[in-house]
């Protein structure tokens, strides 16, 4: 059989199982109300973080620790000209907002060795919030914002958009010239360079798609919290938490960071209203753990296994 | 107005000292066993409240709980290296992806060491009273504590310093920062050298938490600050290089002197702005080859 008609039938297979998954995610609102759409929706939002981070940082091996504040600047979207636009188009504006941002930081710092960008991005978060906050303190004379109040179910819908927007985004990138692109900077850049990659534009243009993706969530989630201030809206720990959740889901397929996040979330529903401190020591934990033990995370572990078992059939036939 | 002056430029040195112990620990264990430790912040906290806790429990004098804390945080900070980042090294097929990785693991580290700090000692503030009387130096008062706390870092980092000029093990500490690989050929213990590295840069932390906890009040959440201050000096004194992050330290805190006197809210920014321009003009650093 030909190798194309192979990987294209897969690939539909794939997408038909897709499809399925998110015609049954969008009738939950109907047949489950309440919490566990509540629930859907945070495992979404990190889903969509974790998602959009491995889409630049997998591939290229640049840890970004930025997303914090494309999701922060998301929020403020949101806080901002919530009240007076309709919502989609502030979900368009917060999306468009981290696009921006992440055109200038990338431009200015992804020609930069890896470790460098990622001081610079863990740096950038905290930049912004102390900014803000001096911002409010002398300028505005406010501490923080109210956001206008979204239904938990409207919440939902546009989480799932974004997210299935996302996933053809990174699917379409993952399978084009782009994506080898993006490929060959992760392994050799200078060698990317010579072959005539646009080596800086690709980072940039790739880094700024994904920081689209987290604004929007940041913009939706925005209005599941009612009111913000800097601190709430550039946590720093939305920024470790996409890397953790990738490390530990595996960062080979796309499915890898869905498992990762949405395992997390649900740790995190499940510990941090009454054992904060206990989730972020288990967080901390299994950090060290899984870049100690599970190199390709937990996809790739339970491949190796599955491979280890398929060669003993082998064996036995 | 002059006074003005060396008010602001004596007040950026009491911050400096402190500044380039942090950062000459960074340096070490960047510098030479490559590990950009994101919980370099929380080994000043352990350092901050170990000396807290000995003081308002026990009542033993803060200076001399630097040398009781001293080698507990040193003895941490070797086995920490002796086992995770040795096994990381060991896994890693470069030195560029061992620093991608040793970075995530410290990630880790600071969540562990951070909540359980937590955990024992609440996420309060906390703060006792030490050395607090005024001293006119040069027609300003400034605390007594800050004058000890500088004192200190003063002599340490020399110390130090003599340390890797003038010994043997020093030697083998600057020759496996130009290149790890070399010097283990020509007989240097490099895992032994690179894990000692590790724990002297906790241990500068550890003496750097001590001191702060003389003049400032300290919360389990203190570290990460200290963490980006330390990185931001460790980049603008050049990479390995030790005497050009102790100098980055005392100008980072003139800095910082400066614009606090100027608007209080905005020296991390500073920093920052710093930081950034250094990164993209000279990102070797003022010392840095």
């Amino acid at each position: 059989m030909d190798i194309t008609t192979l990987t294209s039938k897969r690939s539909l297979v794939w997408w038909s199982i897709v499809l399925i998954i998110f015609m049954l995610l969008a009738f939950v609102p109907l047949y489950a109300p309440g919490y566990p759409v509540v629930l859907l929706s945070s495992i979404l939002m990190y889903v969509i973080m974790t998602v959009s981070w491995v889409m630049f940082s997998g591939p290229t091996g640049y840890m970004s620790l930025a997303p914090a504040a494309f999701f922060g600047v998301g929020i403020y979207t949101s806080a901002i000209i919530g009240k007076t636009l309709p919502f989609p188009i502030v979900v368009g504006i917060g999306g468009l907002a981290s696009f921006c941002l992440a055109l200038l930081v990338g431009a200015l710092t992804l020609r930069l060795r890896g470790i460098y960008f990622a001081i610079f991005t863990f740096g950038l978060v905290m930049l912004i919030a102390h900014f803000l906050l001096f911002w409010e303190l002398h300028v505005t004379g406010t501490r923080g914002r109210f956001v206008m109040v979204m239904g938990y179910n409207t919440i939902y819908f546009y989480m799932l958009g974004v997210f299935l927007l996302l996933l053809i985004t990174a699917y379409l990138i993952r399978h084009s010239k782009y994506g080898l692109a993006l490929l060959s900077i992760g392994q050799e850049e200078d060698a990317a360079a010579h072959t005539g990659v646009n080596v800086t534009m690709v980072k940039v243009i790739t880094f700024a798609i994904s920081a689209f993706f987290m604004g929007a969530a940041g913009s939706v989630m925005a209005t599941k919290w009612t009111y913000i201030d800097p601190f709430i809206a550039f946590n720093i720990n939305f920024s470790f938490m996409p890397v953790l959740m990738a490390i530990f889901g595996g960062m080979g397929q796309l499915y890898g960071p869905v498992i990762g996040a949405t395992i997390f979330t649900y740790l995190e529903e499940f510990l941090i209203t009454r054992f904060a401190e206990l989730y972020m020591l288990i967080f901390g934990t299994i950090l060290v753990v899984a870049i100690l033990y599970l190199p390709d995370g937990l996809v790739g572990l339970i491949q190796r296994l599955w491979k280890r078992i398929s060669e003993r059939k082998h064996v036995d036939t | 107005m002059i006074l003005t002056i060396l008010d602001v430029v004596i007040a950026g040195l009491l911050l400096g000292g402190i500044y380039a112990l942090i950062a000459v620990g960074l340096s070490l264990q960047y510098g030479v066993a490559r590990v950009l430790n994101i919980s370099h912040g929380e080994f000043i906290m352990i350092g901050a409240f170990g000396t807290w806790m000995l003081y308002k429990m026990v009542g033993i004098n803060p200076l001399i709980t630097l040398a009781m804390c001293g080698p507990v945080i040193f003895l941490i900070g070797f086995f920490l290296h002796r086992t995770l980042f040795r096994s990381l090294l060991n896994s890693s097929a470069s030195w560029d992806i061992f620093e991608g990785r040793s970075l995530l693991a410290s990630f880790g580290l600071l969540f562990i060491i951070q909540n359980i700090a937590i955990l024992t000692w609440g996420a309060d503030i906390k703060a006792y009273s030490y050395l607090s009387y005024g001293v006119n130096l040069a027609g300003a008062v400034f605390p007594a504590n800050r004058l000890v706390t500088l004192l200190f870092a003063v002599i340490i980092s020399v110390a130090f310093y003599l340390f890797l000029a003038c010994t043997r093990l020093g030697k083998a500490i600057r020759a496996a920062a130009q290149d790890p690989r070399t010097a283990g050929l020509m007989g240097v213990n490099i895992n032994k050298v690179l894990a000692l590295c590790f724990g002297f840069g906790a241990l500068m932390a550890g003496f750097a938490g001590g001191l702060l906890s003389m003049c400032y009040p300290i919360t389990a959440t203190m570290g990460m600050e200290y963490t980006i201050i330390a990185i931001i000096v460790v980049v603008l004194g050049g990479l390995g290089s030790i005497v050009g992050s102790f100098i980055g330290g005392f100008l980072l805190g003139i800095i910082g002197s400066i614009v606090t006197y100027i608007e209080p809210g905005l020296a991390l920014v500073a920093y920052y702005v710093i930081f950034t321009v250094l990164l993209l003009a000279r990102p070797t650093g003022i010392l840095g080859k």
